[in-house]
């Protein structure tokens, strides 16, 4: 029943296909420290991709600058055409993006139910709160429960259910599996996956290149603030050398 | 005549209903202090001014435009409110990024200024305000004599303030108001409107302000430095109570109206100092107020 009632832009990444996501030269801020020097890539409708690298190669901020909280960027971000560099991070969510934190961001002053229901419908053909329930059946049975008093592992179902409530079409996703156990993950994994097939687009911020290589399509090494590297899925394991220097594990 | 503890009981429930009294603006002023510092982070020492103007405004709609005091008691928290919405607008919004101090210090300023523009027109013998004949007279009750419309300021204000107080908790409007009180960058990437749910909470607390000022307008007289007198007090009622908590101010309000009221009966002299010393005592124990949640 929840395909039914979904909406499908595109199943997969056809090539030749505009991007949904057009990032270009991308800077960044935190008050007089430039962290991203100029951050290029793009996201196809559909494609999952991740941006992979050591702490503090600015994936986070990255993600940030998107959504727009990053108070001083520069550069371009286009989302299906439009430039939103300059916009308000309200205005931009509205194009129908969708921001998992990294923190997770779940309202200890609110239940579950007061977390999922939070954010605003931006687009029609999101999931109803009975589909998120079945994704997450867990979040039903703690749904009086204040939202912090959740495990780690439900706050993040918390988290990636409120967003697919919006109609988001882009789902930008910060170290989902960071910290859970691995029968979390592992269900967070499949989540990624069906999303997917559901013609979401993801951008999947990830230390863990195992995870990444199970669900994305595409990986970008980001180091010191730029895009060092792009690395199709495919060949993840050709490049596993070069990546174990990258990432320096 | 019954006595307890050698007091007479008219005496007791006399000063235990000045009490009440007395808390019922201390809740609905301490009320809207916290909901304005809880999201917007600013200490509005002007909600005693907005208190003052309430009552003003009640009396200017009574004196120039021949409303009476139920008109009043919708219409001022409006004009009330839409004057704080302007004074957000136009200047509190640009303090957000800086220090509390700095809103204290423009908030404190403006209450100057305006207390200063009211004592320049009106003088300082203030200016009386009839009950309303609705609720003139009382009730004789077997242990004292109730008047109307003191039993009608405690009822209101009980009723306003649990009004606020479910709107916060059980509606989504003020699931948005929680959230973005906790985490307004979070709130915003959502897609919601911050700054406009910013806007609303300073004008929707100073109009709370102002409807404490109607009440009062005829239990004091209306005077330019009513709300000065009272707002320093409602200020020791916020910090006991622990600045942002919504339940907690309604709470500490009444009860330390009550106890304010208990000090006339047993020991007067310590009457006006009380609050004062139980502030200093919380703030000993503990420093983020009763139901305050240390950061």
């Amino acid at each position: 029943m929840a395909e039914a009632v979904m909406t499908k832009p595109v199943a997969g990444a056809a090539a030749g296909t505009a991007p949904l996501l057009s990032v270009q030269g991308l800077e960044g801020w935190y008050g007089e420290s430039h962290v991203l020097h100029g951050i290029s890539f793009d996201v196809k409708p559909g494609e999952v991709v991740t941006l992979l690298g050591r702490n503090g190669a600015g994936k986070t901020t990255t993600l940030r600058a998107i959504i727009g909280i990053l108070a001083k960027r520069k550069g371009s971000i286009r989302y299906d055409g439009a430039e939103t560099i300059g916009m308000a991070s309200r205005n931009i969510a509205k194009l129908g993006l969708g921001y998992v934190p990294e923190e997770r961001g779940i309202f200890s002053s609110l239940s579950v139910y007061e977390n999922l229901m939070l954010p605003p419908r931006v687009k029609p053909g999101g999931m109803t709160v009975e589909q998120i329930y079945t994704l997450f059946p867990n979040l039903k049975e703690r749904a009086g429960s204040q939202g912090t008093k959740l495990s780690g592992g439900e706050q993040q179902m918390l988290a990636i259910g409120r967003i697919l409530r919006t109609g988001a079409k882009l789902i930008l996703l910060d170290e989902p599996t960071e910290g859970l156990a691995p029968v979390i993950v592992q269900q967070i994994g499949r989540t990624i996956a069906r999303l997917k097939t559901e013609g979401y687009t993801i951008v999947l911020v990830e230390q863990n290149f195992r995870f990444a290589q199970t669900v994305a399509d595409r990986h970008f090494v980001v180091e010191q603030g730029r895009v060092i590297d792009t690395i199709p899925n495919a060949e993840l394991d050709a490049n596993i050398d070069k990546l174990h220097t990258y990432l320096g594990v | 005549m019954p006595t307890i503890l050698g007091v007479p009981m008219q005496a007791l429930f006399g000063q235990l209903l000045l009490g009440l009294i007395n808390g019922s603006f201390y809740a609905i002023l301490s009320l809207g202090l916290a909901i304005i510092f809880g999201l917007l982070n600013i200490i509005n020492f002007t909600h005693g001014a907005q208190y003052m103007m309430g009552a003003f405004v009640a009396w200017m709609l009574l004196n120039y435009a021949g409303l009476g005091y139920w008109w009043a008691l919708i219409l001022a928290p409006i004009v009330v409110g839409i004057f704080g919405v302007i004074l957000e607008r136009l200047l509190i919004s640009r303090l957000y990024k800086l220090d509390h101090l700095y809103g204290l210090l423009l908030t404190f300023g403006l209450a100057l200024i305006i207390q200063g523009l009211f004592r320049n027109e009106y003088g300082v013998s203030g200016l009386p305000y009839a009950i309303p004949s609705e609720l003139s007279g009382g009730q004789r009750l077997p242990f004292m004599f109730l008047p109307n419309y003191r039993g009608w300021v405690v009822v209101a204000s009980l009723v306003v303030c649990i009004a606020t107080w479910l709107v916060i908790e059980k509606t989504k409007l003020g699931a948005y108001l929680r959230a973005a009180t906790e985490n307004p960058t979070l709130v915003q990437a959502f897609g919601v409107n911050v700054p406009l749910l910013l806007t609303l909470t300073y004008g929707f607390g100073v109009a709370l302000a102002a409807f404490a000022g109607v009440l009062a307008a005829p239990v004091y007289s209306v005077n330019p430095n009513m709300g000065a007198d009272i707002i320093i007090v409602v200020f020791a009622v916020v910090v006991i109570g622990g600045m942002g908590s919504i339940l907690g101010s309604i709470i500490t309000g009444f009860t330390l109206g009550l106890i304010e009221g208990l000090t006339k009966v047993f020991y007067p002299e310590a009457s006006s100092t009380v609050i004062f010393v139980i502030m200093v005592l919380v703030l000993l124990v503990k420093p983020a107020g009763l139901f305050g949640r240390t950061a």
